[in-house]
């Protein structure tokens, strides 16, 4: 027997007073509740045929969403902890508050939309899936991001993101708004270390480039596609599309497939 | 700008016996040799020459032999040949210099060091042809006590113990990712696994999903680069393996030259093709012990605790004080990896210089964690240039629980440790992701190599273990009495928990 | 209330059994150092008000993942105001003998106003050693030309190193530190924590992978008034120590830590740099960085890094530093590891996790993830809250 349905089997009555049915919707009351009691129910709710999920009072669990592949809606109130939807590839999770560090970390699908800040190694090794930040990312956002054919993960970030942002990206697209600090140019420095694939987008000029990636102004193609993830980021967040398209954007890509190809000595 | 590297190797035909079939012309990547029309001859170009022995094996009549070239500059125990080749190279490329395989260099091998024992008179020996002779080995967390509930006549276990591997010997295939080697190689190593009732790794290649029958005996790996990590990948497998580092390369991260991405593996690894695969250095979710915890209970709760979860770390100074931590956060394996452990690519000079002797560290972690009474909490593997079952013994007896080879397996189904995997031109089909080269490995006769190789050593465990009168494989585990050291200091010994011979 | 795990065997390590030397004691198995991973805490009344221990309690023990129970302590600032000017030792002992030396010791260096067993109750902690607090004053005609801070540095170097079995805690006025092996909740309970006030408080749960008994390698680490909790290794440990070893502190406790505190009392205290210098020691911006600054700006801080290249502290850290009417929060350059900040009201929070400000606290005024190598500096006098200051 799984984890699961052990605990449903013994200690079944004791979380089951933590769930409210509410027309379609169950309430959780995540007060207190250890991480791996609190995401066993979640699962056995979801393996149970519910859709949408409310989560009260989350301080710190980690590991929400991991592991989740059903297609189910999850509102969480409170600061979700570390790993939030890591391995995650289904749900839709919205947070109503700041998330912490490895948000959205090996993500394979689904949604995470995030109404504060997140900490630091956001989208790490994301396969697919959209992680939206209303507000800023840490350090190491996105790094070695991954793409193949159709599965192509989407970070998009309202607010500004700190160094090392898409070090290593090998694929996918990682999108910088900068709507807290207008008229101040971006300035993350490593941004795009080791790229090797994908794409990072900033609205406005940045001012610290590294070598091995060019910086272009994205041109109207490239607005096109920036135009409909920011369209689908503003809709989450209630923000004037406008606002977020207005000015100049640069567009950041890799020089060449090997940035190291020079450093070995065969 | 001219090179000045002579050639390492003279290629030597007796032009006598050559019959122009030109076989070797044909089995060589490299180039090396060509038919001269005019003269009606077959030459070769030394330089390209990398001792890979494929052509020899391959001459119908036995027509080639590969000298080191004889040419040296002179002597020099400081300035060495290497050393001054190596000085050159740099000078001429401005890189890195890349090696396959493990360490080349004297000093580092203690098992020779090192002797077993056998019972005479007070102990009778046990033979294996005849009598039981247990090898069986589970890794995995064990509880510090079980728990019964009696009911009458009725027992029953009431602690549930965390879940195990099952190895029928203990020895298993070390992580050689899919990009490193070929996939023939791959599903090679994963039919040897399964016959045999042991585990293959999949190093951090990810798993091609042909290979998803095996799942039940492969330990999935989840590197620093990620690649081919997804749900299903940690369902599939019987065993998900954390990768911090690895022996031959220390503190560094992976490399996967961009001439082994094809479009198989950008597929497995989702990264454009041709390009370099870098795993970077660290895991980026990992700066330190509780970020590793964090790690393994994800891992944990993606697959619903229902398997181990490994760590593997290279073997440096602290291994002892890290493996204690790794115990602690929560690993149910920890899979260490010496000094000389074998690699698809890493620079030279740090896979010979960095790290430490797989001995010296096994016998420190397992003594370690007794010490902190913890011993139990994890099983240990062993990595790092296993020979012989003579080696695997010794590592089971200084505290091990099981052993992982690597460079072993592939010298079963054809390698001879040229060291140059990183070119992508193995003309044995190992190391290698070209199509073409790689059908030069046959599945179905490689994976009879392998298990050749493991029913081979198996006995020899068997012999040796009968020859101590032991005759079930927990007896051998962390039994330092059956070993004893020869031409060790005392330091030495000390560390390794081991007597003197005489003693 | 929060599941706790139980990994630490239940075997005796530590008794009052004898222990052979202050190497064994500190440092069983001879790592070069002890190295862990935490969670930090702290928080702290911008008044100066003082408030009770339920809430920093609270939110040390909501982190308790990224501890392991094998150690757990707090630091309190305002806690002894019928004592405000005496220096407060708190000093642990391992056995009588210890005790009785070390007390000799102070009678001799110190006026000794008041002496008493810090009071304990039963709780779930590993060995705990004795531990008492002496209010002592230094005795004038003893101090020749040092000033009193330096006179009781000077002691408190002594007493550490005098029996292998005495250690001192803490040596500050008005403040004390409280640690030992067990959960922080355990700890604070341990020494009835419940029963005092302060207007600082800051906390550390420990993971450490060394000395599993050693109830001296807690955190925080104090000297004089400065502490120290730390989450993170210091692979630039060996030659901080030896630097500072050659200004005349000296390391027994074998954690990388202990380098962070004495550090902060020579640039701070003796060598008075302001905490923007000391930051930029410790976190020392890049080379490339430096030559791009003004010419004036870019000397200064190259003179920084040529004088105190052996204290820039290299490897992950986040920490928390307070001292009377200060909290620091100072994480490495290229932030490796977490530190978030809050402000509700009169209250200032520093963090390894924002959930646990948000467990005490719900609503914040503001709370934001400082950048990596600039300092938090929250100071009690001028009652507000100085940001990160620039460089």
């Amino acid at each position: 027997m799984g984890y699961a349905e052990e605990l449903v089997a013994d200690i079944g009555q004791k979380f089951l007073s933590r769930v409210m049915p509410k027309g379609s919707i169950y309430s959780v009351e995540a007060s207190g509740l250890h991480y791996r009691d609190l995401n066993t129910l979640l699962r056995a709710l979801g393996n149970n045929g519910a859709k949408k999920i409310e989560v009260h009072n989350i301080y710190g669990q980690r590991y929400i969403g991991t592991g989740f592949d059903q297609k189910i809606i999850v509102e969480l109130f409170g600061t979700p902890g570390n790993d939030l939807g890591a391995f995650m590839s289904g749900p839709k999770i919205f947070v109503h508050g700041n998330a912490q560090d490895c948000c959205g970390n090996t993500m394979d699908g689904g949604l995470i939309v995030v109404h504060g800040h997140v900490g630091d190694i956001a989208g790490y090794s994301m396969r697919d899936g959209k992680l939206f930040v209303r507000d800023d990312v840490g350090y190491r956002a996105g790094i070695h991001m991954k793409e193949y054919r159709d599965k192509q993960p989407a970070l998009v970030v309202g607010g500004t993101a700190g160094d090392f942002l898409g070090e290593y990206m090998a694929g996918g697209v990682i999108l910088v708004l900068g709507l807290n600090s207008e008229n101040e140019k971006f300035r993350a420095r490593y941004v795009g270390t080791g790229m090797h694939g994908g794409i990072i987008f900033v609205r406005g000029e940045m001012s610290n480039l590294m070598s091995g990636v060019k910086a272009l102004e994205a041109n109207e193609e490239d607005m096109k596609f920036v135009e409909g993830l920011v369209r689908e980021f503003c809709f989450y967040f209630g923000l004037d599309v406008d606002d977020a398209l207005d000015g100049k954007f640069t567009k950041i890509t890799p020089v060449n497939l090997r940035p190291y190809g020079n450093l070995y000595a065969y | 700008m001219k090179s000045y590297l002579p050639p390492e190797y003279i290629v030597y035909r007796d032009h006598e016996r050559c019959t122009r079939c030109q076989a070797c012309i044909e089995q060589c990547t490299y180039e090396t040799h060509y038919y001269d029309v005019k003269d009606d001859k077959i030459y070769s170009r030394d330089n390209n020459c990398t001792n890979c022995q494929r052509c020899v094996v391959f001459c119908p009549t036995n027509a080639i032999s590969i000298l080191k070239n004889p040419n040296t500059f002179r002597e020099n125990a400081n300035w060495t040949q290497e050393a001054i080749l190596a000085v050159k190279k740099q000078a001429e490329t401005g890189g890195v210099i890349l090696a396959g395989m493990g360490c080349d260099k004297p000093f580092f091998t203690i098992w020779d060091r090192l002797v077993l024992n056998a019972s005479q008179v007070t102990n009778p020996s046990i033979d294996p042809l005849r009598e039981p002779m247990e090898i069986r080995t589970y890794l995995g967390s064990k509880p510090d006590c079980l728990e019964f509930e009696y009911n009458n006549n009725d027992v029953a276990l009431m602690t549930k113990v965390a879940p195990q591997l099952c190895l029928e010997t203990p020895i298993m295939f070390s992580a050689l990712s899919y990009g490193a080697v070929s996939l023939n190689v791959h599903e090679s190593l994963a039919r040897a696994a399964a016959e045999c009732g042991t585990y293959f790794n999949t190093g951090e290649g990810g798993l091609n999903s042909k290979l998803y029958g095996y799942g039940d005996h492969a330990i999935v790996q989840v590197a620093s680069g990620r690649f081919g990590v997804y749900k299903q990948y940690l369902d599939v497998g019987a065993a998900i393996e954390i990768k911090i580092g690895q022996g031959a390369k220390p503190g560094i991260g992976g490399h996967l030259p961009g001439e082994k991405v094809t479009e198989d593996i950008s597929r497995t690894r989702m990264i454009p093709v041709g390009t370099d695969a870098l795993s970077p250095a660290p895991q980026h979710d990992i700066y330190s012990i509780e970020d590793l915890r964090q790690l393994i209970y994800a891992l944990k709760e993606a697959t619903d605790y229902s398997k181990p979860v490994s760590v593997k770390i290279a073997a440096v100074h602290n291994s002892a004080a890290i493996a204690s931590g790794i115990v602690r956060a929560g690993a149910d394996i920890i899979a260490l990896d010496g000094v000389r452990g074998g690699t698809g690519a890493a620079p030279r000079v740090i896979r010979d210089n960095v790290g430490i002797p797989i001995e010296f560290a096994i016998a420190a972690v397992d003594q370690r964690l007794r010490d902190e009474g913890i011993r139990n909490k994890a099983s240990i593997v062993a990595a790092g240039g296993i020979r012989s079952s003579a080696d695997i013994v010794k590592a089971i007896a200084l505290g091990s629980d099981a052993v992982y080879i690597g460079t072993a397996a592939l010298v079963a189904i054809g390698c001879t440790v040229c060291q140059r995997c990183y070119t992508g031109r193995c003309p044995w089909g190992i190391a290698t992701t070209d199509p073409k080269l790689s059908r030069r490995i046959d599945p179905k006769v490689a994976s009879k190599r392998l298990v050749n190789l493991l029913l081979a050593w198996s006995s020899e465990i068997k012999e040796i273990m009968g020859g101590m009168g032991i005759n079930a494989i927990e007896s051998l585990r962390g039994n330092r009495l059956h070993l004893r050291a020869v031409g060790l200091t005392e330091a030495e010994c000390r560390i390794l928990g081991v007597k003197m011979v005489g003693e | 209330m929060v599941v706790r795990f139980l990994f630490f065997h239940t075997r005796n390590f530590l008794g009052w059994t004898e222990l052979y030397s202050l190497f064994t004691l500190n440092n069983r198995y001879g790592d070069d150092k002890d190295f862990d991973g935490c969670a930090i805490f702290g928080m702290m009344n911008l008044q100066g008000k003082r408030f009770p221990s339920r809430e920093p309690v609270r939110a040390i023990s909501n982190m308790h993942e990224r501890g392991n129970g094998l150690g757990g302590g707090f630091a309190l600032y305002g806690l002894y105001p019928e004592h405000e000017d005496d220096y407060a030792f708190h000093i642990m002992y391992l056995n009588k003998e210890a005790k009785e030396k070390i007390e000799k010791l102070l009678h001799k260096s110190f006026e000794v106003i008041g002496c008493e067993e810090i009071p304990t109750k039963k709780a779930n902690v590993l060995n705990p050693p004795k531990v008492w607090r002496y209010f002592v004053q230094p005795i004038v005609e003893k101090m020749s030309t040092k000033t009193a801070d330096d006179y009781v540095l000077e002691k408190v170097m002594r007493i550490n190193t005098e029996t292998g079995k005495a250690f001192v805690l803490s040596s500050g006025k008005n403040m004390g530190v409280f640690k030992g092996v067990g959960y922080p909740y355990d700890i604070s309970e341990f020494f009835c924590l419940e029963e005092y006030e302060a207007y600082m408080w800051i906390c550390h749960s420990r993971f450490p992978t060394n000395t599993p008994g050693w109830w001296g390698g807690a955190h925080p680490f104090n000297i004089l008034d400065w502490s120290v909790v730390h989450n993170g290794e210091l692979s630039s440990y060996g030659i901080n120590r030896d630097f500072l070893e050659m200004h005349g502190y000296k390391c027994t406790m074998r954690t990388d830590t202990e380098v962070l505190a004495y550090a902060f009392d020579l640039l701070m205290r003796k060598q008075k740099l302001p905490i923007s210098v000391v930051s930029s020691i410790i976190a020392a911006p890049f080379w490339d960085d430096i030559d791009k600054m003004e010419p004036k700006q870019a000397e200064i801080f190259r003179a920084l890094r040529q004088t105190y290249g052996s204290l820039l502290m290299n490897g992950p850290f986040s920490v928390i530093v307070a001292r009377h009417g200060e909290m620091i929060g100072l994480t490495d350059r290229i932030k490796l590891r977490p530190l978030s900040a809050g402000i509700r009201g009169d209250f200032f929070y520093l963090s390894s996790e924002e959930s646990a400000i948000r467990l005490v606290s719900p609503f914040l005024d503001k709370s934001w993830n400082p950048r990596g190598g600039e300092p938090v500096v929250a100071r009690l006098k001028i009652g507000k809250l100085v940001e990160v200051l620039a460089k």
